[in-house]
């Protein structure tokens, strides 16, 4: 009996359903019939069986729970009669997959239809395994599979074929198994067997290179054949899809030609007469025929050096280009993206049509030519392309801001000719999308900024009149906000005025209007603030005359929400009132921000590891909030925040990122309630600064935390620091930063006196590299230990972009300093040093273990050796 | 490869959902809730495709329904255009002018034409005369 025909229950629950008004009423409709249909369960008649379940299904479909219905898929599947067993497959497939348990006990059912008499029966059962089967199903019924795939029923082998292509997904270790009857699937001349075979064989090539250097040898002529056949065929009904026949067909044959001519030239030669063909005999306007020729392309470009084709190739695109079709431009874009790495000439003349389309209203198009107008950049055509997209920036979608924001300010970074125009297109940028842009480019800005020692008096007059304007778009108001506080006095005195620039005046009183703006703005995130507390500071000493205006403004923040707020804004306060004598070297002018440093470390805050190993030129990375609020901040935070709390969770470790590694557990603490990671990463930073090469330390307030030996040799800064202040201060600083110290980088000098003394290990050799690890324990603190290691570059080339990762267990903490540099000179010239701090929560139970992974470039191409160590001497 | 197959109305209704990737049933509203976001005020005149976090979507719209197709982002989208548009002549054929409520009614027999078109994502058969005779015949052992 039909348990479709009408008048069954299945088509009155669904008018019943449709009848709803409402989802209440729906809802109760529903849970009726559930309680129906488990009732039925629990009286387990098989007569109902399947209506009930084709009922689930549809209440499955409308989205409620139907787990209880598992079984009875089971059920029916092992019932004898076809109608049973299909909707039962159909139950099976719809409600279930391959991760659920229940899954494994329809394996023998599954394994009993395969050898089924009836082959309806069996094309049920391939139909289910390849939709759903999981590995272990696939490795149990593969044998029977690939019987099936030389069954007499053409229906029976193209369900096996594309059976096959999914068990091989999920093992590909059976791939060789399906080999030998993938081959012979493609003589077939049946459409669809031979379809489904063409698949089998891509898939098996995808997978394994013996298989695909099998159907290379053996099948190539063959395909070309076939494909030739079919280009050449009469009209035929059947498969004619606007006058092509079989395109689907065609696509497929094209796509395993393709694999086979990648990286084989003889293969690539046979086959370029019938692609020159297939290029420019296929009729070109409908879809069919496009998707076609699209296809020929790819295949064209893949395969082996045959200029001739690649002309024809990129001719076609330029056709689809101009299409007034927005399907075919679309995937013209796509197309000339890989067309690009081989012809960037050809591409590059269609510049023009490719610039329109970033500016379409689909969204569609406009992000596939905001990539490729990405790749189409270069020294030559960055400045006009980059005004292009700016001026377009200034009227395109909000939603779109986002992404066009981050295209240009990755162009302008990478291909800035000068400083000054870098500067300009940045602040283009930030008035027109500063809400998109993302924290590393304003810090990436900012770095270049307080490099550019000559622009400065440049660019906080530009910052001034922009964030007049467009005070809404928070990065640009971060900036200026640093800048000003920074330049301040560049700004009124209009010094290192510029040839193009008009002069303004502004006094000092409208600089610290913009400052109080950003600071009261409702709307200004708590980092502005911030920001903008700190620049206040650093007025009140850039201009005298107008401190206690300032002073009243720093007053008024102790009434902040943020805790952090009011404590800064007391701190401040007392700065400004009672330690004039010392404020003007508290809040002397940042030192140059370290560019190479920056660029390593963000380098290294990138999440993907793929993409940082690809290209870590182009990484843009995190962490200049803190030369930001760094200097003060910090040397007041010693003393109230608990010092090694503080810095164990420093840095935005990439590690965490890239590894999994969860280190991150630590770095909520109580009191640090504003930007805490701003507070740690200064400290990061400053270290950073210090250790790697003391050479570079300049004599500023904020170098004195990173001179290593502070306890010894004292250096001028501090003297400054706590001599003339009065006695609280100066101890609660001073002590702090000891603490800091002992916490954080001591110096490995002292800690062969202080600490127990370990032997060094080669951590890691290879024929190109060495590691060497020394190890010192800070006293009073076992479970920490300070490892330094030195590599050292054992091979005739220079690596760059060297990069040291490192990860561990679950009960260790590891921290990595930044190295001393990113370049190692060859054969041992120079060694690149880098420190690293290890917490063992198990000290005296378990010893440290470590794995590691280094990158670099070697003579440009991408190296990447990984290793482990499991060598630590004991006790650490 | 196909990841999914969804079939929804203008109300974002759900009239078919093939899943040819293991996904929670959370993640497959969530899913489904999404494309229909996606594609149901695109204007006639765009592209019918649309990025969909890491692959994209082919969709076509006939009358009030939307035929999305999930696939990698290297598939050739004009291909799967083409295929629905296969996909939509067999069922045509098949239910003789096919309306929505006949795919409402009969839920279970379009998932029967979609097993015999698509197995394991991939196309199975591309003749409309072949899926046709073989739904018939299969229709008869009923």
């Amino acid at each position: 009996m039909n348990p479709f025909s009408s008048g069954t229950r299945l088509r009155d629950m669904i008018r019943a359903i449709r009848a709803c008004k409402t989802a209440a009423d729906e809802r109760a409709v529903v849970r009726k019939e559930c309680a129906d249909i488990r009732a039925l369960i629990n009286e387990d008649d098989p007569h109902d069986r399947h209506r009930n379940l084709a009922k689930l299904m549809f209440i499955h479909m409308l989205g409620y729970p139907t787990h209880f219905g598992q079984m009875e898929c089971l059920k029916l599947i092992a019932s004898p009669g076809f109608p049973e067993k299909r909707i039962g497959y159909l139950g099976l497939m719809l409600l279930l997959d391959e991760r659920q348990e229940v899954l494994m006990l329809v394996t023998n059912s599954l394994k009993q239809d395969l050898n089924h008499s009836n082959q309806y029966v069996v094309g049920l059962a391939l139909c289910a395994l390849g939709n759903i089967c999981s590995a272990e199903m696939a490795r149990d019924l593969a044998p029977e599979v690939e019987r099936l795939i030389q069954f007499r029923d053409p229906n029976i082998r193209k369900k096996a074929a594309l059976c096959s292509t999914r068990i091989v997904r999920k093992v590909p270790d059976l791939a060789e198994n399906f080999v030998n009857a993938a081959a012979s699937l493609l003589k077939e001349k049946h459409h669809g067997v031979l379809i489904t075979g063409v698949q089998l064989c891509y898939e098996l090539c995808t997978i394994s290179d013996e298989a695909l250097e099998y159907f290379r040898t053996k099948c190539t002529e063959g395909l070309i054949k076939t494909l030739r056949d079919m280009t050449n065929s009469a009209y035929q009904p059947e498969y004619d899809v606007a006058g092509i026949t079989d395109p689907f067909l065609h696509i497929r044959l094209l796509r395993l030609l393709r694999v086979l001519g990648q990286g084989d030239a003889d293969a690539s030669d046979l086959m370029t007469d019938i692609l020159a063909q297939v290029a420019t005999k296929t009729e070109s306007n409908k879809n069919a025929g496009n998707a076609v020729l699209y296809e020929c392309v790819e295949t064209i470009m893949a395969i082996e050096d045959t200029n001739s084709l690649r002309v024809l190739a990129i001719n076609i695109l330029g056709r689809f280009l101009s299409n007034r079709d927005n399907n075919i431009r679309y995937v013209a874009l796509n197309m000339l993206m890989k067309a690009i790495t081989f012809d960037d000439q050809a591409v590059q003349r269609h510049r023009v049509t490719i610039l329109e389309c970033v500016k379409d209203p689909d969204a569609s198009i406009r992000k596939r030519a905001l990539e490729l107008v990405t790749l189409l950049v270069n020294e030559n055509n960055v400045t006009q392309l980059t005004k292009e997209l700016i001026d377009y920036l200034e009227i395109s979608d909000e939603d779109f801001k986002e992404d066009l924001s981050a295209k240009i300010c990755f162009i302008v970074e990478k291909f800035s000719p000068e400083k000054l125009w870098y500067i300009d297109q940045m602040l283009k940028v930030l008035c027109e999308a500063g809400k998109f842009v993302k924290d590393d480019v304003w810090h990436a800005l900012i770095v270049v900024i307080s490099n550019a020692s000559e622009l400065h008096g440049y660019t906080v007059r530009a910052l001034y009149k922009a964030v007049l304007t467009y005070s809404e778009q928070e990065t640009l108001v971060r900036v200026a906000v640093w800048c000003i506080g920074e330049y301040g006095d560049l700004l009124v005195n209009n010094v290192g005025m510029l040839g193009i620039e008009d002069p303004i005046t502004v006094t000092e009183s409208d600089a610290v209007d913009v400052i109080e703006e950003a600071i009261t703005r409702h709307n200004s995130d708590s980092t502005t603030k911030a920001m903008a507390l700190v620049a206040l500071l650093k007025l009140s000493s850039r201009f005298p005359s107008i401190s206690e205006r300032i002073k009243d403004i720093i007053v008024k923040q102790k009434g902040s929400l943020l805790l952090e707020m009011q404590q800064r804004a007391i701190e401040y306060n007392s700065i400004v009132d009672r330690h004039k004598n010392i404020r003007s070297t508290l809040v002397d002018r940042m030192p140059v921000l370290d560019e190479a440093t920056f660029n390593v470390r963000r380098a290294g805050s990138f999440p993907a590891s793929a993409s940082t190993m690809a290209k870590p030129s182009v990484s843009l990375p995190n962490g200049v909030e803190k030369p930001v609020v760094a200097p003060l901040v910090d040397l007041l935070d010693l003393g109230s925040d608990d010092i090694l709390a503080t810095p164990s969770s420093s840095g935005p470790d990439f590690l965490q990122d890239l590894l999994g590694v969860d280190l991150g557990a630590s770095s909520s603490q109580p009191g640090a309630t504003l930007a805490p990671r701003t507070g740690t990463d200064l400290l990061m930073d400053i270290l950073s600064i210090g250790t790697p090469s003391p050479a570079q330390n300049s004599t500023s307030s904020v170098d004195l935390l990173s001179t290593a030996d502070v306890n010894s040799n004292p250096s001028i800064a501090l003297d400054t620091l706590s001599s003339p202040a009065p006695p609280h201060v100066a101890t609660t600083s001073s002590n702090g930063m000891f603490d800091l110290l002992h916490g954080l980088s001591p110096s490995p000098s002292k800690e062969a006196t202080n600490g127990p003394a370990y032997p060094p290990i080669v951590a890691y050799e290879s024929s190109s590299l060495k590691i060497e690890f020394t190890f010192s324990k800070a006293p009073g603190n076992l479970q920490s230990t300070n490892v330094q290691a030195t590599f050292t570059n054992l091979s005739p080339n220079t690596f760059t972009d060297f990069i040291f990762q490192a990860a561990v267990p679950k009960f260790l903490q590891l921290h990595l300093d930044p190295a001393s540099s990113n370049t190692l000179p060859a054969s041992g010239n120079g060694a690149i040093t880098q420190n690293l701090r290890v917490t063992n929560s198990q000290h005296g139970k378990k010893s440290l273990v470590m794995r590691m992974r280094i990158g670099y470039k070697l003579n440009g191409k991408d190296v990447l050796e990984e290793g482990q160590v499991s060598n630590f001497p004991r006790g650490l | 490869m196909i990841r999914f197959i969804l079939l929804q109305n203008r109300q974002g209704k759900t009239r078919l959902a093939k899943y040819y990737v293991p996904l929670e049933e959370s993640e497959k509203h969530k899913v489904e809730y999404e494309v229909h976001r996606l594609v149901v005020n695109r204007d006639a005149k765009f592209t019918n495709f649309v990025e969909f976090r890491t692959h994209k979507v082919i969709y076509r719209r006939y009358a009030g329904l939307f035929f999305s197709v999930c696939v990698d982002i290297t598939d050739n989208e004009l291909a799967y255009l083409e295929s629905i548009h296969l996909f939509v002549e067999i069922l045509d054929h098949f239910f003789s002018n096919v309306c929505e409520l006949d795919l409402v009614f009969n839920f279970h027999k379009v998932y029967l034409i979609l097993d015999e078109f698509i197995l394991a994502g991939e196309l199975q058969e591309t003749s409309k005369r072949a899926i046709i005779e073989r739904m018939s015949e299969l229709e008869k052992l009923q």
